[in-house]
């Protein structure tokens, strides 16, 4: 237990933090009419505020995360022996994702890997779907039309995530619309097994986070002044070069901001993999779910969560660093 | 010439397709609903019937689920609307050089997977309320799990709603309020918080259904409780029924008339700045031509 005992501290440390560069901001510059927080907020509201946000920082953002990512080095244990001589730090959790008693441990990281591969490819897709929708509302669009078409955007995002998913099952699935519709045409003579091959899964992602992806691109590319394009045009740049050197590098944060967002969803997505997957994909958080549902090993669990959480931020810190953007940009 | 015309075709083409791909699933499954086959299907329509609905109506564990829903979307509001504002006007007070740390902290739960969210907080709270047999008995539930769950990451949305309002917030208002004596605490409540109305109903708003709709999070953090979400998720993976087509039509009928209800107050409210501006530059030329001189003050 008392390894547990140490997140217990962090608020403090942090506190400390927090406190020393405030002191040491105020020791830099010398403002006679700079007022302290307290005189500015009144004692009331300064108190509320700071014990409103200590509250969400600490306990429900810090804390937890720091918490989960101690019990992911613990064993697995038992409920009652937990605190007990056999409750020690360990590496095991993260030794058995790597390999298990018969070997390398085969099904968990392809698990792995093909959920990072298969959302590389999702966010890539839906760049690719967004992009002229986003250019053509934040650039040629009146703006009534462009406050329909946000409209329009939003409302299927009010149904939730699960009767997404399930209604592209009913189109998707071997009884479901399209099999029925290619073979009364006389197309195909027996259904096709959309889902079994991924392509649900695929498109269930895809259409998940379409709206994740498109206003960040609208956002970035809706500042860019229109001149420069009608600049480009009269210097006879083609359509596609004013695509890539112009609106591209201008809102390459946007970009950037839009991309990470889906790829963080789609490989912590849980529901379409769940609902639209094949029954032979096995994607990782599935395999989380699991830990925790079916074999209520939580630690192995944590260790997992925290392997998809480090490679996640790894990867997306890679390509912002590859395509030279700043973290500070990308999430305004 | 004919190129644009060949464009813009292009261009309404593919937004066609766009709005194809984002809609024609949601109306399959309407239709679905409303046919009576046992699996949901849109072809053949075989006949119409509203018996889904009447499922629906009495599938006891959706109403349950339907209630708890409710009861965590208002104590997520309850906790992240306070505290997404209390977070945006401390990021307006507080030391440059902290701002960064804070930003990522508060922000970070936006950029993690909701399933790990879930995970963390069901492991930390399990130890924390399990620190005697009487907390444990009263806190340690899935309805609470699910509102501390939820609102980390619901908080960090309001925060940047709260954000985006207070960046056109005019420093003078608060300036002229101490001038003419005010404290600064009457100035958040006479002037700031009133210029963040519109800030605060959009995130009770965003909040809510955000938390309605959340399944990652959840189905970690509910335990044995269950939610809308948790129940057809339940439902999705036992087989299909086109109850859950019901279920769909009946909320994309209430997205539907809150999105027209929202467009007509918008443009009635846009029509009614135009007529104000109108009146006023006809009064404002029916008084240059009543004073062809300038007027030495104009009152």
């Amino acid at each position: 237990m008392s390894s547990r005992l140490v997140v217990l501290f962090v608020p403090f440390v942090i506190i400390a933090i927090f406190w020393w560069m405030a002191r040491r901001e105020a020791k830099l510059r010398h403002d006679p009419t700079h007022k302290s927080y307290f005189e500015r907020n009144g004692m009331v509201l300064g108190i509320a505020f700071i014990a409103l946000v200590a509250l969400w920082s600490l306990f429900l953002v810090v804390m937890p995360y720091l918490y989960m990512v101690v019990e992911s080095f613990h064993p697995t244990l038992r409920p009652v022996e937990r605190g007990g001589p056999n409750d020690v730090l360990t590496i095991a959790q993260y030794k058995s994702f790597f390999e298990t008693a018969a070997g390398v441990n085969r099904v968990h990281i392809s698990a792995f890997v093909f959920s990072i591969l298969a959302s590389i490819a999702v966010t890539a897709l839906n760049f690719a779907i967004c992009y002229p929708l986003a250019f053509y509302m934040a650039q040629s669009g009146t703006p009534q039309k462009v406050r329909l078409l946000m409209l329009a955007l939003i409302v299927p995002y009010w149904v939730n995530e699960i009767l997404r998913a399930f209604s592209l099952r009913l189109l998707l699935a071997t009884k479901g619309l399209i099999n029925n519709v290619l073979v009364a045409a006389g197309l195909i003579d027996s259904p096709i097994d959309f889902l079994g091959i991924n392509v649900g899964l695929y498109v269930g992602l895809s259409y998940a986070y379409l709206l994740v992806m498109i206003f960040p691109l609208y956002n970035a590319i809706e500042s860019l002044d229109k001149n420069q394009i009608e600049a480009a045009r009269d210097l006879g740049a083609p359509w596609w070069r004013i695509h890539k050197d112009v609106v591209i590098p201008y809102a390459k944060p946007g970009i950037a901001s839009g991309c990470t967002m889906v790829f963080m969803l789609a490989a912590g997505s849980l529901a379409a993999p769940q609902f639209l997957g094949g029954p032979r994909t096995l994607w990782f958080t599935s395999v989380i779910y699991d830990f925790f549902f079916q074999n209520f090993n939580w630690a192995r669990g944590s260790a997992y969560a925290f392997i998809l959480l480090a490679a996640c931020i790894a990867l997306v810190m890679l390509m912002l660093r590859l395509f030279k953007v700043s973290l500070g940009e990308t999430i305004k | 010439m004919k190129s644009a015309w060949v464009m813009k075709g292009m261009i309404g083409f593919y937004i066609f397709l766009f709005f194809a791909y984002l809609f024609g699933p949601l109306i399959v499954m309407s239709i679905t609903a409303f046919n009576t086959p046992n699996y949901p299907q849109a072809y053949p329509f075989e006949s119409f019937t509203l018996d889904w609905f009447v499922k629906l109506w009495n599938d006891r564990n959706m109403m349950e689920g339907l209630q708890n829903s409710i009861i965590i979307g208002i104590g997520v509001i309850a906790i992240s609307v306070p505290a997404g504002l209390a977070a945006s006007i401390i990021m307006s007070q507080i030391y440059h050089r902290a701002r960064g740390l804070f930003y990522l902290v508060t922000i970070s739960p936006l950029l993690t997977p909701g399933v790990i969210i879930g995970i963390s907080t069901v492991i930390f709270w399990k130890d924390v309320m399990g620190v005697t047999d009487i907390t444990k008995a009263i806190f340690y539930k899935g309805i609470i799990l699910a509102v501390l769950g939820q609102s980390s990451f619901i908080s960090a949305y309001c925060l940047l709603i709260f954000m985006a309002r207070l960046t056109r917030f005019d420093r003078a208002q608060e300036e002229a309020a101490l001038d003419l004596g005010a404290s600064y605490p009457q100035v958040f409540w006479h002037i700031l918080l009133p210029f963040l109305k519109p800030a605060v109903v959009s995130a009770v708003v965003i909040g809510f259904l955000s938390s309605f709709e959340n399944y990652n999070t959840t189905t970690f953090a509910i335990l044995a409780d269950k939610t809308l979400v948790t129940v057809l998720a339940g439902q999705v993976r036992q087989g299909t029924t086109p109850a859950l087509s019901a279920l769909a039509v009946i909320i994309i009928s209430i997205s539907l008339i809150g999105a027209i209800t929202y467009e007509v107050l918008k443009r009635r409210e846009q029509a009614r700045a135009d007529a104000a501006q109108r009146r006023a530059k006809v009064a404002e030329r029916a008084e240059v031509e009543a004073a062809p001189l300038p007027a030495p003050s104009s009152a």
